[in-house]
C-alpha cells in the first residue's frame, strides 16, 4: 500500500501510511443530483460489499449547529467564515475521514475542499492561503464534478423548495438585489473557479443535465476503475 | 491604515494582562482612542469551544482553527475597523500565542504561520520574559484548580493535571523562545516590580508610535 497523499502537510497524527480504503468526492451546486447520486452509489458500494461512510458540509459535531446559526443571521466575514468552514472540515477529516480510510472503508463525500475554496475565492479570499489552509486534505481517489447549467439548477431548487437559497445565491456579495439574477450570476463564478480547479485538482467532469440512472451508471463505471 | 496595534505576549503567570491594562488606562486618561481585545472571546464561536472543550473533541488541528475562527471574528469586525479608523488597538494575546500553542500540539508551524497570514503584524509586541519556574508557581501558588486545556491534558503528558501543566508550559516557554528569535519583539523583564515594567512599556510605546494623532478630535 503507497502512503496515502495530502494536499500539503498532513494534520498532526494522521499517519499516511497506514490510510488505506477509497475517498470519492462528488462536487456540484445545490440542485446538480449530487445528494441523488450518492445515495445511489452508497446502495451500489454496499451491494457490492463495501462499508462506506458519507461525509458532506456542515455536518461536523463540533460546530455544524454554530455555523447554521451563523448563516442566518449573515453576521460573519469572509476570512471568519472561511475558517469556521475549515473547522467544521477538520472536524470530519480528524474524526472520520481518516479513521474510515484506516479501517478500509469507502468514504463517499458530498463536497469536499473544492467547494470551501471556490466559496472562498469568490468572496475575494486568497488563493495561495486557501491552498495552505486545505493542505491537511487528503488527496481522494476521484473527484466528480456535477455540471449542470445554471437554468437546471434553478428548476430543481425550486422543485425542492420554494425559494431559492440566501447564500446559494450569493446574496451576500451584492451581484444583484434581484435574487434570480443574482443566483445565475454567482453560481457563474463558482463554476469558473471550478474550471480552473479542474486540472490543477483532476476533476472528472461529469454531465449534470442527463437522467439520473445514465449519470449513476456512468460514475459507477469510472469508480471501478479505482477499487 | 492609520491605526497602531500593540500586543502582548507571554507564559501564564507572566502579568501580561495587568501590564495592558495598564496601558489602557494611560492612554485612556491621557485622552487617546483605545480598544481592547482579548484572546478568545467572540460570542459567534463561544458556543462551539466551549462544547469542543468540555466534551473533548477537540483534535489538534480542529482545536487551531477553532481559536483562529474566534481570533477572524475579532478581528474582521473589530480590530480591523477600529485600525482603519484609526484607534490604538491593545491585543491580549495576538497570533504568537497561538503559533506557541498549536505547534506544541503538533501542528505544523509553516501551516499555523499562514493561516493567520491575513492578520496584519502588531506595530508592537511586548513579550513579558519570566523564567519557567517563577511562572509556574505564580499559577499553580493561585489557582490549583486547573482546566483541562489549560493544563494541557489534551497532550497526554500526564495524568496529574499540575505535572501536566509544567510539562505543557515548558514545552509553550520554549515554543516563545523559538518566536522570540523569528520576530524579535520587544522583551521585557518580568521578574521586575509591576511599576518598572510599566514604566519601560510605556516609554517604548511613546517612541514607536505618534500618539498625537490617535487624540480624540471631539473633546467629550
Amino acid at each position: 500500500m503507497s502512503p496515502r497523499q495530502f494536499y500539503g502537510t498532513p494534520p498532526p497524527g494522521a499517519a499516511p501510511a497506514s490510510l488505506g480504503g477509497k475517498l470519492i468526492v462528488i462536487e456540484g451546486a445545490d440542485g446538480s443530483g449530487r445528494s441523488t447520486q450518492i445515495a445511489i452509489l452508497n446502495d451500489w458500494l454496499e451491494r457490492r460489499g463495501h462499508a462506506t461512510v458519507q461525509v458532506g458540509l456542515r455536518r461536523s459535531t463540533l460546530v455544524s449547529a454554530e455555523l447554521e446559526r451563523a448563516k442566518q443571521g449573515n453576521t460573519l466575514g469572509r476570512m471568519t467564515m472561511s475558517v469556521f468552514y475549515a473547522t467544521d472540515f477538520a472536524d470530519q477529516l480528524d474524526n472520520i475521514i481518516i479513521p474510515a480510510l484506516h479501517a478500509g472503508f469507502v468514504v463517499l463525500a458530498d463536497r469536499y475542499v473544492y467547494t470551501l475554496m471556490a466559496r472562498a475565492i469568490v468572496r475575494g479570499c486568497d488563493r495561495q492561503w486557501l491552498e495552505s489552509l486545505y493542505g491537511i486534505a487528503v488527496v481522494p481517489d476521484i473527484v466528480f464534478y456535477l455540471k449542470a447549467a445554471p437554468q437546471q439548477l434553478v428548476e430543481r431548487n425550486f422543485q425542492k423548495k420554494d425559494c431559492l437559497d440566501y447564500w446559494e445565491s450569493g446574496m451576500d456579495i451584492g451581484l444583484s438585489a434581484d435574487m434570480f439574477e443574482s443566483f445565475i450570476k454567482y453560481q457563474r463564478l463558482i463554476e469558473r473557479e471550478f474550471s480552473r480547479m479542474q486540472k490543477q485538482y483532476e476533476f472528472e467532469v461529469i454531465d449534470g443535465n442527463r437522467p439520473i440512472r445514465a449519470i449513476s451508471a456512468d460514475l459507477e463505471k469510472r469508480i471501478e476503475t479505482v477499487l | 491604515m492609520k491605526g497602531a496595534l500593540i500586543a502582548v505576549e507571554g507564559l501564564d503567570g507572566s502579568g501580561k494582562s495587568t501590564q495592558i491594562y495598564l496601558v489602557k488606562r494611560w492612554l485612556e486618561l491621557e485622552g487617546y482612542k483605545v480598544f481592547f481585545t482579548e484572546w478568545n472571546s467572540s460570542v459567534v464561536v463561544k458556543s462551539a469551544t466551549r462544547k469542543g472543550k468540555k466534551r473533548q473533541l477537540l483534535t489538534p488541528t480542529t482545536f487551531s482553527l477553532i481559536h483562529c475562527t474566534d481570533f477572524a471574528d475579532r478581528y474582521e469586525r473589530q480590530v480591523l475597523p477600529l485600525l482603519r479608523a484609526g484607534y490604538i488597538v491593545l491585543a491580549d494575546r495576538y497570533a504568537f500565542t497561538a503559533f506557541a500553542r498549536d505547534a506544541v500540539r503538533g501542528c505544523d508551524r509553516q501551516w499555523v504561520r499562514n493561516l493567520y497570514s491575513f492578520a496584519a503584524p502588531a506595530d508592537v509586541t511586548f513579550y513579558f520574559d519570566l523564567p519557567l519556574e517563577v511562572a509556574l508557581g505564580r499559577i499553580l501558588a493561585g489557582r490549583p484548580k486547573l482546566k483541562y486545556h489549560e493544563a494541557g491534558m489534551d497532550l497526554d503528558l500526564s495524568p496529574d493535571p499540575v505535572e501536566s501543566f509544567r510539562v505543557f508550559q515548558g514545552r509553550i516557554y520554549e515554543e516563545y523562545k523559538r518566536i522570540i528569535a523569528e520576530f524579535h519583539p520587544v522583551v521585557i523583564d518580568a521578574t521586575q516590580s509591576i511599576e518598572k515594567q510599566q514604566e519601560q512599556v510605556r516609554q517604548i510605546i511613546a517612541e514607536r508610535i505618534d500618539l498625537a494623532q490617535y487624540r480624540w478630535r471631539i473633546l467629550r
